[in-house]
């Protein structure tokens, strides 16, 4: 049995049929949502002042000067969602034993051959990767990104520390967008999944299948509506 | 200036002594960068402070302020010991040769005939021997003791190089460098320039301090040629015009003087003023005197200016003391002796020393009409700002009038520059609000004061209602009527000299130069020196031709020079006794056989045979004086004095403070502080960023120089706490400033007679009033005490003491 | 007409002109790829500062505020003559005022040395802008800031070598030098090298500015500053303003002027391989996601997923959690 903090206070099985599991409580999932977004602005802003070609993205924000205003603020709005969910979240996103069975059939796990992969807890270790991905990046990018901040925090720095900030910020922009893009098609591969962001529960079947020892765990700890 | 801005091109040489031309000259110092590029000419400047000048210097070297003679003294027996004398010129141009009266003499620091309760010379012994036929005596072999020549040997005997480092602090080894490149233009083919300024002028001895260099630049023969000179570089664009136009209480126009109680009339007048030549056959020119004095008294009482009333000598005011400086003025203000003053385009309040004193006086006045276009501090005296200007606003009774003017740009006239240029400009805007141009002010005013003598009377009132005003709107008389008026007319047909029965100028004509002007009323001139500026040719000053035959940097054809236009004075010089040119390559003048020809408008008649007359043709003796006889207070040569206000004792006499024939009024002896208790040497100068009191007004120039400091050396800073960039106080005997402090090893202590002196340099661009924040000047601490001859006020050397400090407050109202 | 002003001394004519550089003059525009080659060439111009003529006078400084309208704030002495104490984007052109000590002569030398931008023919500041057109390089030489196109990003100090751009605080665009664009574009030398009184600062073609340096540097080898030289560095490609240094063999202390400016290495990764890499990086996670959501089988619940969940939940029955 695995230890109570690994499960989520608002984690609780609904007797069906069918049987619906709460992932996310509204608060979780509004505060995703807010990090998605800023996150998904952030990255068409950022990619804007990247690259050339992307530069008409500032179209988006209504031209240049507010792109380059708005960036920042953005990833300040960006920084404190998540790491409220990050505090939410971390205790669950440690990696156990288990998650090294999953590493080690990663072949599988593409397959879709869950059944021959350990049980997973609440997270498996792709999302604890992406968890973590995201949590590091997110450090890297606030940090680097304040030091480039110049509207306010130019005399805090010499030139050559913000060069090496800008060089960092673009790298780990560009990791993080693609820990986006895995994160985002993970969810969209595995079907059933965008339902615990919105309705913030998903099916029993759909833990059986993808978390079954957290399910597991919910119902012998008994966080179970009581029987009719 | 001998000569003039353009010629400094043709130098070998730049000395920069008692000024920092590229400070506060920048403009016309690119004379001295187009000489270096062009003819690898060098530059050596001696000063207390490495400045903005010695950084672009081929040689440096330090001096403590107010000790120029000694080492002028110095440099002068270095080129005599030495043989680096031009003997040909020095022996035909100066009065090396004449001799001395026996009484004359020199000791303990004194010369003969000086009456310490009168603070002044008996000067009767120092003069020529006079021969029989009334003219100087002369030993052309040098050989006798007594001639010029051999009293100055003697004079300069104990300047060696170990007492000018005794004395200045210079080291040796440097004051032996730049006495060595000073003596190599001793050669007829070397010249070398001095260029000075304040940095002379602001000392109880400062026209000592210029002697010594223009005797050394005669000793040299660098008077009259091309890059040469004696060149006092003006500290205004038109402050050259100011003592030319007579504005000093002791003159009139073109040198002439103002009269004395003595001059009971006309005749009494000009028997003082005949000047009869010394040397035989010499030109003295001042024989003219007469001719200039009738005519200008022409020009202000036109008809009312007759034969039989003396030429109105008795409209002229006479002089009960030598000069109302303004130092005297202000003295007299603050004995409660003046109760109205008119302060035209003048800041006074900053610009004399002893700024507590100024306050005092200018509290005493029932009004003060100030005439300026800027806000000036003198005119806001009586208003409190904190630190800046702790005053008692209510216990200050006086009414000021302060009335807006127009600044330069916005009106037309001409400027005489240091080269005695009189450059016409014009009008580029119209007056701001309620501007008006200063001759409409003084007319208004003296139309005003007219109409009440006109009906109510008064003592005297025939100077007033008798003064030519004859202007086409007599409300604002224009630049061009006051041109014409200073070049003089004809009053009636001027025949010609030489040819009784022609006309030279017919009458109401103007004047073609000053060599027109007659003694009979028959012609009118309001500034002799300046005639020929606006003569039946034209606006002279308005010519642009910047055509320069072979590149000699004479500009004939530009602007108008006074006198006759001519660019270099005492020009003759340039050639030899047989009027070859002393360097070819350099000619100036040359004669040809039957008269002068060359580049310039000969200083000399052009027929002058250059065997017979002297160059100098305004001294009687027709020879450049290193003897100046009694005409300086403080001596026939210049002697080392200290400043009023010393950190060590005058080596040749302990007891003697200062200069010895210095005015010192009562009221001012007990506030000169002692070095015990002031122990640092104080300089005050400008900075290239601001012009005066001015440019603090102008927000681009307060951006570039924002704020008052202080600077001082690395050591000072360190034997005092006094961190770069921080507050600290400066007191003098007489007041303390706050200041930012600018720690920087451009200023050294200097070793003067075994002991350290330590320099604090205080700039004066700051004041209460502007766009630039707020700060004191060094008048508020510097003495009220001028020069022997001049009066012009010791701000270049006197004694503070300085501590680390707080900001100083704002009025809290 | 000649194609540029070949100094700035002489005075212009003064019949209104039509601007000689124009869109068509462009050698590089920042963030733009495919400008279309010059039609013309222009004959490449430089300011050539002779700092051993330089007496610091800021009379340079006093006209670029005048030309470009700018309204430096009046700040506080701090114990230097450097003032505004450093550029600004109200202070395109500052002295910088050094006292140096020559070890070899043991005498202080005050080093004042104009700064402002220098004109690389190889622009850091132009590499480093994302905006298109905000910065753009003229065939004669001049890297101008264009500020309509600016969004005030700040690239252009990390790409510059030389810490010349300034970001306005009121309208977030940057500054810096335009080497009078304006002015040469009609005939006139910068201002401040028509101010300057004592022509330390020279304008007119590359070519003739450094034949005048070396009668400079002859002049200043004659009185013993044996390391006199051009200062025209080849790191950036050479620049567009050059300086007449006594000391060429150690420009830093003039004010850290540097020794072999190069655009940073940092930048060139930057601006390099990461803008490439990066791009190519996210692209291939994106295309590796389609094709495995195209070609590859969705990962579905299936209905006896869902069944052994309801057996594990009745099974489970309704213990408490505490119990």
């Amino acid at each position: 049995m695995t230890k109570a903090s690994e499960l989520e206070p608002e984690d609780a099985i609904h007797r069906g049929p069918p049987v619906t599991v709460d992932r996310y409580g509204p608060g979780k999932r509004i505060n995703h949502w807010i990090t998605a977004s800023s996150l998904i602005l952030l990255a068409l802003s950022g990619l804007a002042m990247f690259h050339p070609s992307l530069f008409f993205l500032t179209g988006l924000f209504g031209g240049g000067q507010n792109t380059r205003m708005l960036h920042p603020w953005i990833g300040v709005v960006l920084f404190f969602s998540f790491y409220i969910f990050f505090f939410q979240l971390w205790k669950a996103n440690l990696f156990t034993r288990a998650d090294m069975g999953w590493f080690t059939g990663i072949r599988d796990v593409i397959g879709g051959h869950e059944d021959r992969l350990p049980e997973m807890g609440k997270y498996n270790a792709g999302q604890k990767v992406i968890f973590w991905a995201m949590a590091l990046l997110i450090v890297a990018l606030i940090i680097t990104g304040v030091i480039i901040w110049d509207q306010y925090f130019n005399s805090y720095t010499s030139i050559e520390t913000k060069r090496f900030a800008v060089l960092a910020h673009a790298v780990a922009a560009v990791l993080i967008i693609c820990v986006f893009i895995v994160h985002v098609y993970a969810a969209f591969w595995t079907r059933g999944t965008f339902r615990a962001m919105t309705k913030g529960s998903v099916t029993g079947g759909w833990a059986w299948r993808h978390h079954r020892k957290w399910l597991k765990d919910l119902a012998g700890r008994g966080r179970i509506d009581p029987a009719e | 200036m001998t000569n003039s801005w353009t010629d400094i091109k043709n130098t070998d040489l730049v000395v920069v002594m008692g000024g920092n031309a590229a400070e506060a000259h920048p403009c016309g110092f690119k004379w001295v960068t187009e000489a270096k590029a062009t003819r690898g000419a060098k530059l050596i400047v001696v000063d207390p402070r490495y400045t903005r000048t010695a950084s672009v210097s081929d040689y440096y070297a330090p001096i403590r302020q107010g000790t120029d003679i000694a080492f002028l003294n110095g440099v002068m027996k270095y080129c005599i010991d030495n043989d680096k004398v031009q003997w040909e010129y020095m022996k035909a141009f100066t009065n090396a040769s004449y001799m001395v009266k026996d009484g004359f003499g020199y000791q303990d620091g004194l010369f003969t005939g000086y009456d310490a309760e009168k603070r002044d010379y008996d000067k009767s012994t120092w003069d020529y021997v006079l021969g029989d036929d009334g003219f100087v005596v002369t030993d052309p072999t040098l050989q006798h003791p007594r001639c010029v020549w051999n009293l100055l040997k003697a004079h300069l005997a104990p300047y060696t190089p170990e007492m000018v480092e005794r004395i200045c602090g210079t080291p040796k080894d440097k004051f032996l460098k730049v006495a060595e490149m000073i003596s190599e233009c001793s050669s007829p083919t070397k010249t070398m320039t001095s260029m000075y300024a304040l940095g002379w002028t602001q000392h109880s001895s400062g026209s000592q301090n210029i002697r010594a260099m223009a005797m050394l630049q005669l000793i040299l023969g660098n008077i009259g040629v091309r890059g040469g000179g004696m060149n006092a570089l003006r500290g205004h664009s038109n402050i050259q015009g100011l003592t030319d136009l007579g504005l000093m209480s002791h003159l009139l126009t073109g040198y002439l003087t103002m009269p004395t109680e003595k001059d009971v009339d006309f005749t009494t007048y000009m028997s003082t003023r005949q000047f009869k030549p010394l040397r035989p056959g010499q030109t003295s020119y001042w024989q003219n005197y007469r001719k200039f004095m009738v005519s200008f008294q022409k020009a202000m009482w036109g008809d009312a200016a007759r034969i039989d009333n003396d030429w109105g000598f008795n409209y002229l005011s006479k002089l009960d003391v030598p000069a109302y400086d303004v130092l005297r003025v202000f003295e007299l203000m603050y004995a409660g002796k003046v109760n109205g003053y008119i302060c035209q385009g003048f800041n006074p309040l900053l610009a004399f020393p002893n700024r507590d004193k100024n306050t005092k006086a200018l509290s005493n006045l029932k009004w003060l009409v100030t005439m300026d276009p800027l806000d000036t501090e003198t005119a806001r005296f009586w208003e409190n700002h904190g630190d800046f200007n702790p005053v008692d606003t209510a216990s200050i009774q006086t009414e000021v009038f302060q009335l807006p003017t127009t600044c330069f740009a916005e009106e037309e006239g001409s400027l005489t520059n240091s080269g005695r240029w009189l450059q016409w400009h014009w009008a580029g805007g119209t007056p701001p609000g309620e501007a008006k141009h200063d001759t409409y002010i003084i007319a208004q005013i003296f139309l005003r004061m007219k109409e009440m003598y006109q009906n109510e009377g008064g003592a005297f009132p025939d100077p007033i209602l008798n003064l030519s005003w004859d202007y086409a709107d007599p409300n604002e008389p224009t630049p061009e009527e006051l041109a014409k008026e200073i070049n003089g007319r004809a009053l009636t047909d001027l025949m010609d000299p030489a040819d009784p029965m022609k006309v030279q100028v017919a009458a109401g004509k103007q004047i073609l130069n000053f060599s027109q002007l007659r003694d009979d009323g028959s012609t009118m001139c309001g500034c002799w020196i300046y005639s020929g500026n606006f003569n039946e040719q034209g606006n002279n000053m308005a010519r642009r031709d910047n055509n320069d035959p072979d590149d000699t940097g004479a500009y004939l054809g530009w602007s108008f020079a006074w006198p006759l236009n001519r660019r270099t004075l005492y020009n003759r010089a340039s050639a030899d006794l047989q009027g070859k040119p002393w360097d070819p390559s350099r000619k100036l003048l040359e004669w040809d056989g039957t008269k002068w020809t060359g580049y310039d408008v000969p200083d000399i008649a052009p027929t002058a045979k250059p065997d017979e007359i002297g160059p100098f043709i305004m001294n009687q003796e027709g020879t450049a004086r290193l003897f100046s006889r009694g005409l300086m207070r403080d001596g026939p040569f210049p002697a080392h004095m200290e400043p009023f206000e010393s950190p060590v004792a005058n080596v040749f006499n302990p007891k003697m403070r200062g200069n010895p024939v210095s005015r010192v009024f009562q009221t001012d002896v007990a506030q000169m502080g002692l070095s015990d208790e002031f122990p640092y040497a104080a300089t005050s100068y400008r900075l290239t960023e601001h012009f005066h009191y001015w440019t603090k007004h102008n927000r681009v120039n307060s951006a570039l120089q924002p704020e008052f400091f202080v600077e001082i050396s690395e050591e000072l800073a360190e034997e005092k706490n006094i961190e770069n960039g921080g507050w600290v106080r400066v007191w003098s005997k007489r007041g303390s400033v706050k200041a930012k402090a600018v720690v920087t090893k451009r200023i050294r202590p200097l070793m003067c007679d075994g002991k350290p002196v330590h320099v604090v340099g205080i700039p004066l661009h700051w004041g209460f009033t502007g766009s630039a924040k707020k700060g004191l000047g060094p008048n508020s601490l510097a003495p009220f005490v001028g020069d022997a001859n001049i009066e012009t006020p010791e701000y270049k050397a006197f004694l503070v003491n300085i501590e680390p400090s707080t900001a100083p407050e704002e009025a809290t109202v | 007409m000649m194609d540029s002003p070949r100094t700035a001394v002489s005075n212009p004519p003064v019949q209104p002109m039509e601007s000689n550089l124009t869109e068509r003059d462009l050698v590089r525009r920042s963030a733009t790829s495919e400008l279309p080659p010059p039609e013309r060439q222009l004959t490449p111009v430089a300011k050539l500062i002779d700092v051993s003529k330089c007496i610091g006078c800021k009379a340079c400084q006093s006209a670029c505020v005048e030309w470009n309208d700018t309204h430096p704030g009046i700040g506080e002495n701090v114990g230097y003559y450097t003032n505004p104490h450093d550029l600004t984007e109200d202070m395109f052109t500052l002295m910088r005022f050094t006292e140096w000590v020559n070890p070899e002569t043991d005498n202080l030398e005050w080093l004042i040395r104009k700064d402002g931008c220098m004109h690389c023919a190889d622009p850091g500041c132009l590499k480093a802008c994302p905006a298109p057109g905000a910065i753009v390089q003229y065939s004669n030489g001049i890297v101008d800031f264009v500020h309509e196109n600016c969004i005030g990003c700040g690239y252009c100090i990390k790409g510059c070598p030389f810490n010349i751009p300034r970001i306005s605080k009121v309208d977030h665009r940057a500054y810096k030098c335009t080497l009078c664009s304006d002015r040469v574009a009609v005939g006139q030398g910068p201002a401040c090298a028509k101010a300057c009184p004592t022509q330390a600062i020279v304008f007119g073609t590359k070519e003739d500015m450094k034949k005048h340096a070396e009668h400079r540097i002859a002049d200043l080898k004659s009185r013993g500053y044996t390391n006199a030289g051009l200062y025209d560095p080849p790191g950036v490609g050479g620049t567009h303003v050059m300086y007449v240094l006594h000391h060429n063999d150690k420009p830093h202390i003039y004010s850290d002027l540097p020794d072999d400016p190069k655009i940073s290495a940092v930048v060139q990764a930057w601006k390099g391989v990461t803008k490439y890499t990066g791009l190519a990086a996210m692209g291939l996670v994106a295309a590796g996601a389609l094709l495995h959501g195209v070609f590859g089988r969705a990962n579905r619940v299936q209905p006896e997923d869902e069944e052994s969940a309801e057996r594990l939940v009745d099974s489970a029955g309704g213990r408490r959690e505490d119990a």
